[in-house]
């Protein structure tokens, strides 16, 4: 309930923080990065997330914020500070996130947002990496006997405004000269209940997101039915200021590290082992030889840190989507046929 | 003492002694133009500060700005609009007319029903009858004291609990209710209904100019001329014969179950009913306060002494005690008005797309969050200044008039 009223007041809070300029960028000292020197000063990494969704960021029994968002917010901050421990979560809805990242009210955005042109161009953005190559897709109680998004003409769906798949539906609807009725709530519980009640026909967002929801639905999950249908891409990503190349380098290259890890097999787990390696690209990543970590102004065990903390990339899908029974297709890495590929690291 | 001339105040050519403003500390007219520009200084100063340190911030932040993003084909999808909308082809500007629109329905239909409502209660707070008086004095203490964003998810989460729409609760083939909202026939609208229309307004007119004529006869002659039989013939037969004469369709378009949902008919849906019920009841908590003190501040004596003058009940009311209860019931009902239509703003929470749900949209979809911020701004800022003015001035008009 709370949260419905301080995510209006949010984005009007970082419109006069905005105003005011009490994060003004600080004058470039240091490692040359406002954001990395304010992270280092501070001791913390302030990172948005959604803090509701299954599957990316939701507390667990233990209050331990889960999900493939919560660890990348983990493995940046672990590649900043060298300690995982030192991020701190703040709550962004979808509607007051841009604000939050753009007045400086968090370092970093990793919210199941879509990277696009639009938000690039026009909001001061930058994506910095993709933590999940989605679409939407739409979510149908079984009883209605829909089967595909080309029989929902006339239907009535639940949408989160301020969103891409608000954007994606409307495209879709027009291309296939149908029409719908939206049902724009803001609040993530209060739509959910909207769909289960049966005010709306479809429930519409990132399949991941339908996937998870379904799920933790529990045993009423074989009532809802996930249609076939992928109608748009959305590559959910890690989002930073514009104007702040270095930090952007940092968030970015610790998704390479991740990703190179996964390639050369080296986890959590074993991360230790490869210490004595002699493959160069390896030692290269471990911070063995060769200045990788200065070069972004880290230190050069960084992707260690990184490693140590959360793992590689698969071990992160696995730990967080994998239990919500969604397969890891396009996800993958792309030795096994997926879209995630890193540049090297030298 | 001689020249009892020399007071000043005793000279015919009274003017107060010519003085040149020193520019000295001690000076107080000097000191009041120095504090005076100070203060003008530093708020014109701030004001600077804050729109220079923004544009500066914007610009640093690469974040577009300005208001171009009005005319951009919007591309959001809205569920309810009193206007043709096509996201495909219209633009933010009409989308946000389209909230600033919703907000209206909402705020003038609720503000009107919780007059009626909040009247009924208050005067049923003074009920001799014990049952009525204990349960209105019981529904304004409970309305009163739950938030108004717990009421509206209340409301809204219980016409969520109606049959979906192939269980339709129904009135014949004509009105459903379901948990997509009341669907009630409506008239296909011809220009034949605007012209019955408009005759309507021209009777009402007539009625108000025969009423006056009536008051006139009456204040001269002591006999006041019937007026029923004109306002019958000015409101109800003249339309009738204007639109038997032009021969007005009655077609009745009939909501249908097609596919997910019913078409054709007018539509409620469970938002806008839910904010529009949530509003009303909450305000008219407040209402019947306003309008029991209102009341009870006219005198007993008052009611007494127009008895002693041979009035009827109805005529005390309406010419003693109402216009004395209405000078202390219109200032705060103004504010009751006001916030009703600010409260609307919580609309958000249920999914009514008002002006600050579209504009929410918009400032997240174009990123002109400074903009959008504005929009809202300006648009309670206007809603609220009209109903200021016209309440001040219906103050003006019914204030006693004092000799």
């Amino acid at each position: 309930m709370m949260r419905l009223i301080t995510s209006g007041a949010g984005a009007l809070l970082g419109g006069l923080m905005m105003l005011a300029g009490v994060t003004g960028p600080a004058a470039a000292q240091g490692t040359g990065s406002a954001t990395l020197d304010a992270v280092k000063t501070r001791g913390q990494v302030l990172c948005g997330m959604s803090g509701s969704v299954p599957g990316f960021s939701l507390p667990d029994s233990q209050g331990v914020m889960r999900g493939l968002d919560a660890d990348t917010c983990r493995a940046v901050t672990a590649a900043a500070l060298g300690d995982a421990a030192k991020v701190k979560f703040v709550a962004t809805t979808t509607q007051n996130r841009f604000t939050a990242l753009q007045s400086g009210e968090v370092d970093m955005l990793s919210r199941s947002t879509t990277w696009t042109l639009g938000r690039e161009g026009n909001l001061g953005l930058m994506f910095a990496w993709v933590n999940y190559y989605d679409g939407t897709g739409f979510l149908v109680k079984k009883s209605s006997g829909v089967k595909a998004a080309k029989e929902m003409d006339g239907a009535t769906i639940c949408v989160q405004p301020g969103t891409s798949t608000e954007l994606a539906i409307n495209d879709y609807y027009r291309l296939n000269k149908m029409k719908f009725t939206p049902i724009l709530i803001q609040d993530q519980a209060e739509i959910q209940g909207a769909f289960l009640s049966g005010r709306c026909d479809a429930y519409s967002t990132d399949a991941s997101a339908l996937a998870t929801f379904r799920f933790s639905q529990g045993p009423k999950a074989d009532e809802l039915l996930l249609l076939p249908d992928i109608i748009s891409k959305e590559p959910l990503g890690a989002v930073v200021r514009k104007g702040d190349d270095k930090w952007f380098d940092v968030v970015r290259w610790t998704f390479a590290a991740m990703i190179t890890a996964e390639e050369k097999g080296i986890t959590q787990a074993n991360v230790e082992s490869f210490l004595t390696s002699t493959d160069p690209d390896i030692r290269r990543l471990l911070g063995i030889e060769g200045d990788m970590g200065k070069a972004l102004g880290l230190d050069n065990k960084w992707a260690f840190n990184v490693i140590k903390a959360v793992g590689n990339l698969g071990e992160m899908w696995d730990r967080n989507i994998t239990p919500m029974g969604v397969p890891r297709g396009i996800n993958n890495l792309w030795t096994k046929g997926g879209l995630q590929y890193a540049p090297p690291l030298r | 003492m001689a020249d009892t001339h020399a007071d000043p105040r005793m000279s015919s050519a009274r003017s107060s002694p010519k003085r040149s403003m020193s520019f000295a500390w001690s000076d107080p007219a000097f000191r009041a133009i120095v504090w005076q520009v100070l203060i003008v200084g530093v708020v014109v100063g701030v004001i600077w500060y804050l729109i220079s340190n923004t544009a500066n911030n914007l610009a640093a932040r690469r974040i577009a700005t300005g208001f171009g993003f009005m005319d951009r084909i919007a591309g959001i999808p809205i569920g309810e609009s009193m206007i043709p909308y096509n996201p495909a082809e219209h633009t933010y500007g009409r989308a946000l007319l389209i909230g600033v629109l919703n907000t209206l329905k909402v705020a003038v239909i609720g503000v009107v029903l919780a007059t009626l409502l909040g009247t009924v209660i208050g005067i049923g707070r003074l009920s001799k009858n014990w049952l009525v008086a204990k349960i209105t004095a019981f529904y304004v203490e409970t309305i009163r004291d739950i938030p108004l964003l717990l009421q509206l998810l209340f409301w809204y989460t219980l016409l969520q609990g109606l049959p979906s729409p192939k269980q339709a609760l129904r009135i014949g083939d004509a009105v459903f209710l379901t948990n997509r909202g009341l669907k009630l026939p409506l008239l296909v609208w011809e220009w034949q209904h605007t012209m019955v229309l408009a005759t309507l307004a021209v009777g009402l007119v007539g009625v108000f100019l025969w009423s006056k004529h009536a008051k006139q006869r009456q204040d001269a002659t002591g006999v006041r001329p019937a007026t029923w039989p004109i306002g019958c013939g000015l409101l109800i037969a003249l339309p009738a014969i204007v639109g038997i004469v032009l021969g007005a369709p009655l077609e009745i378009e009939l909501p249908v179950l097609r596919g997910f949902n019913f078409q054709g008919g007018l539509t409620i849906s469970p938002e806008y009913f839910a904010l529009l019920l949530g509003l009303v009841v909450y305000t008219a908590g407040y209402i019947a306060e306003i309008v029991r003190s209102g009341i009870e501040a006219v005198a007993r004596g008052q009611w007494e002494a127009a008895g002693a003058l041979g009035l009827r009940s109805g005529m005390v009311l309406r010419l003693i005690v109402l216009p004395q209860a209405l000078r202390v019931i219109i200032p705060p009902m103004t504010s009751q008005y006001l916030n009703l239509t600010k409260n609307s703003s919580l609309a958000v929470a249920i999914g009514f797309q008002d002006i600050v749900s579209i504009a929410n949209t918009t400032l997240n979809q174009t990123g002109q969050a400074i903009e959008g911020i504005a929009v809202i701004m300006a648009v309670y800022l206007t809603i609220s200044l009209s109903i200021s003015l016209f309440m001040n001035w219906y103050n003006a008009h019914i204030a006693l008039v004092e000799r």
